[in-house]
């Protein structure tokens, strides 16, 4: 077992390495550098700046040197002193700018998928045990379409929804007069009030699928001897069902954890920028438009270094809920 | 029991009764038979065909083009096509629509005028065009006589642009793009996923961290990274083209997984030794021997992967880091609809969304038959 995680966590290294670097070039993608980026906001602003000025900028960003170079300076300062770089367009350390956003992501993230399982899991029994009635169609759909929508428009027609219906005030984390108040009752039940779309938007998608899986799983193994041999020994339906076939059906949520996460970062990329939270997405977008190259890049490195890391934890959750694989 | 050969429909259908038909038929006939029974997939492709036929003639379908702004015909809600007026049945008509302000809110309405029936006409001529920038004509499937009033049967947005002609257009566009980037997926996966699963060794392994380390990467933000690079000046065109290549750069992975699987499973079987004993090239025992058994599985993948390139293109799109303006896709048409205030204010600027969700579904389905029906010979 040590071995097997020594081995995954060896494994998870190389990775790490490859999504480091290709975080960073993406960053350099883009035909131009920032200081072109904001020569051009400067020069939209009515402001007059030379060319000598920009490649100013641009040497005392470092930005002429050669991209090895500044990936090493780059990768170094991480490391070594935890200092993600400087986001240039808000002049501020980006470290300062995205662990608030990133905490948030991760809550959001965490959340989403607990209420996942919290759909799918009874969900995806209940239609194997009952297969082929009313509700097991009615799931069936839902699973379609909860597959159908993209995030964004799930978000936009809840928001719609809640607007026109239920006359909530939408969009954001919490109501604007609770902004920077101390946490109290009423503004933990506005946040509260806030806070189900995105989870609902984000868990939609997953839940869909795992309904899919849980079925099946839960029809193959509803079938075998032992569950008949429960049956006989004269255990309810209930006992049987959550006692032992659940047990083994369940593996599929615990391996899919992994992959279950950059869905959910993905998602919460687009949904926070419909939803205007203040989580990675809209900063991310905002700081890929203005090639603000180190805020954009360190949030790619960071949620891909999340998602290596949760298919890490759930290859080993895997391997040790179910001995078969472990030495696979 | 007289059977007109003549008519293959019929009897395929007896040949499938009698039994002895089932041993001769061959595989597409026993894929097709099996297809068939599936209801769901095959509206759906029926569906999916109707689709593509109207985005392959949108230039006739759409009434106007999909970017003639009407300065007084501003957010105009859809219009319903009636064949009932004053209580006796009419040839299909819209009421005629007019502009007035709200004395309040000084916000812009529109009333029916119920007096005034406009009967819709079909094959009428208006806005010149190029029909697929090849033929000038100015036929349109359906339209109004009258040039002062435009049927807007999707309503108009900020600009008064009709939607429906708009989303006809954008179904060009957002439904190619889809196909172009499952092509695309498709080579990569098919490349590396034969190598991957007929040499295996090291060849296999490495490729396989390869396509777990791109599973691994969320890839919403990596598509942003890849698409935010383009830049704004380039030809639209071209963006497309990369817009579609990104999408397949991160997608490919799952067609490669099938591809390889397959591949795995039928590199031990007796047939393929066979060839290899013959003396045949790696070469053609891959192409003549093993992809053809496979083509029916690599066919229902790909159409379950189309639904992911078209979310992937909307998405990006919405996003404003995809196709951009004045290139109609499903994707920028959503744009409009980004924030409450317009979604409250003109609740069919979601019709594209619907669209959207419509097709991803259809494909979902018929790729679930297709999938089903894909080994004939199995059960």
């Amino acid at each position: 077992m040590l071995s097997f995680i020594l081995r995954r966590t060896l494994w998870a290294i190389p990775t790490l390495i490859v999504v480091s670097f290709i975080s960073f070039l993406i960053i350099q993608l883009p035909p131009g550098d920032y200081a072109t980026a904001y020569a051009a906001e400067l020069r939209n602003g009515g402001d007059y700046i030379t060319e000598a000025q920009e490649e100013a900028i641009r040497t005392q960003l470092g930005l002429n040197d050669p991209v090895l170079l500044q990936y090493g300076r780059w990768i170094g300062n991480i490391l070594f002193h935890g200092d993600f770089g400087q986001s240039f367009h808000w002049n501020a350390p980006v470290s300062d700018l995205i662990w608030d956003r990133l905490a948030l992501t991760l809550l959001l993230s965490t959340l989403s998928l607990v209420f996942t399982w919290i759909i799918a899991i009874p969900i995806g029994v209940y239609s194997a045990q009952r297969q082929y009635s009313f509700l097991d169609y009615l799931f069936t759909v839902f699973g379609f379409l909860g597959k159908g929508i993209p995030d964004f428009l799930l978000a936009l027609v809840l928001m719609w929804i809640s607007f026109i219906w239920l006359n909530l005030d939408v969009g954001g984390l919490m109501s604007p007069q609770f902004e920077g108040q101390p946490l109290t009752w009423a503004k933990f039940v506005n946040i509260l009030s806030h806070i189900w779309i995105p989870i609902v938007v984000l868990a939609t998608g997953g839940a869909a699928g795992l309904i899919r899986v849980m079925r099946a799983n839960m029809l193959d193994e509803l079938g075998k001897p032992y569950v008949e041999t429960a049956y006989a020994q004269g255990l309810s339906e209930r006992q049987v069902v959550w006692r032992y076939p659940v047990r083994v059906a369940l593996n599929p949520f615990i391996s899919t954890v992994g992959w279950a996460l950059p869905a959910l970062f993905s998602g919460d990329v687009i949904t926070a920028v419909v939803l205007n939270l203040p989580t990675t997405g809209p900063l991310l977008l905002q700081a890929l438009k203005m090639q603000d190259m180190y805020l954009a890049g360190s949030f790619i490195l960071i949620l891909s270094v999340f998602t290596v890391i949760g298919t890490l934890i759930s290859d080993i959750l895997l391997a040790w809920s179910d001995p078969r694989i472990r030495y696979a | 029991m007289s059977v007109d050969p003549n008519h293959p429909d019929l009897s395929l259908e007896v040949a499938a009764a009698d039994g002895e038909g089932l041993y001769t038929a061959r595989p597409w006939q026993l894929i097709w038979w099996r297809f068939r029974k599936h209801r769901l997939a095959l509206a759906s492709l029926v569906f999916l065909i109707f689709a593509y036929t109207v985005a392959i003639f949108a230039e006739f379908v759409a009434p106007y083009s999909p970017t003639s702004i009407e300065r007084l015909q501003t957010f105009v809600p859809p219009q319903v096509v009636r064949v009932w007026h004053d209580g006796a049945p009419h040839r299909p008509f819209i009421y005629e629509l007019e502009r007035t302000r709200d004395p309040v809110t000084a916000r812009v309405t529109y009333v029916q005028n119920r007096e005034n029936p406009i009967p819709l006409k079909f094959f009428v001529r208006g806005e010149d065009y190029k029909f697929w920038g090849i033929w000038r004509t100015d036929l349109h499937l359906f339209g109004l006589d009258d040039r002062r009033q435009k049927v807007n049967l999707l309503g108009t947005d900020s600009l008064g642009r009709d939607l429906f002609s708009r989303l006809v257009y954008g179904a060009r566009v957002t439904l190619s793009a889809g196909l172009i980037g499952v092509l695309f997926a498709f080579v990569l996966g098919l490349f590396f996923g034969s190598i991957s699963g007929y040499y295996g060794g090291f060849l296999d392994s490495s490729i396989q961290r390869l396509m777990e380390f791109i599973r691994s990467v969320p890839t919403i933000p990596l598509w942003m990274g890849l698409a935010a690079a383009l830049p704004i000046e380039w030809d639209p065109l071209f963006v497309y083209v990369l817009i579609t290549l990104i999408l397949a750069l991160i997608g490919w992975t799952h067609l490669a997984r099938v591809v390889r699987g397959r591949f795995l499973s039928l590199r031990t079987e007796d047939y393929v030794m066979a060839a290899r004993l013959a003396g045949a090239s790696e070469y053609r025992v891959i192409t003549k021997h093993m992809l053809p058994s496979m083509t029916s599985y690599i066919i229902a993948a790909m159409t379950l992967a189309v639904p992911e390139m078209i979310l992937g293109e909307t998405a990006l799109s919405f996003l404003g880091l995809g196709l951009r303006p004045p290139v109609v896709s499903w994707g920028v048409l959503l744009q409009d609809a980004q924030n409450l205030r317009s979604i409250s204010l003109a609740p069919w600027l979601l019709t594209p969304g619907l669209a959207v969700v419509t097709v991803v579904l259809a494909f979902n389905f018929l790729g679930d038959g297709l999938r089903d029906a894909a080994d004939p010979y199995g059960h």
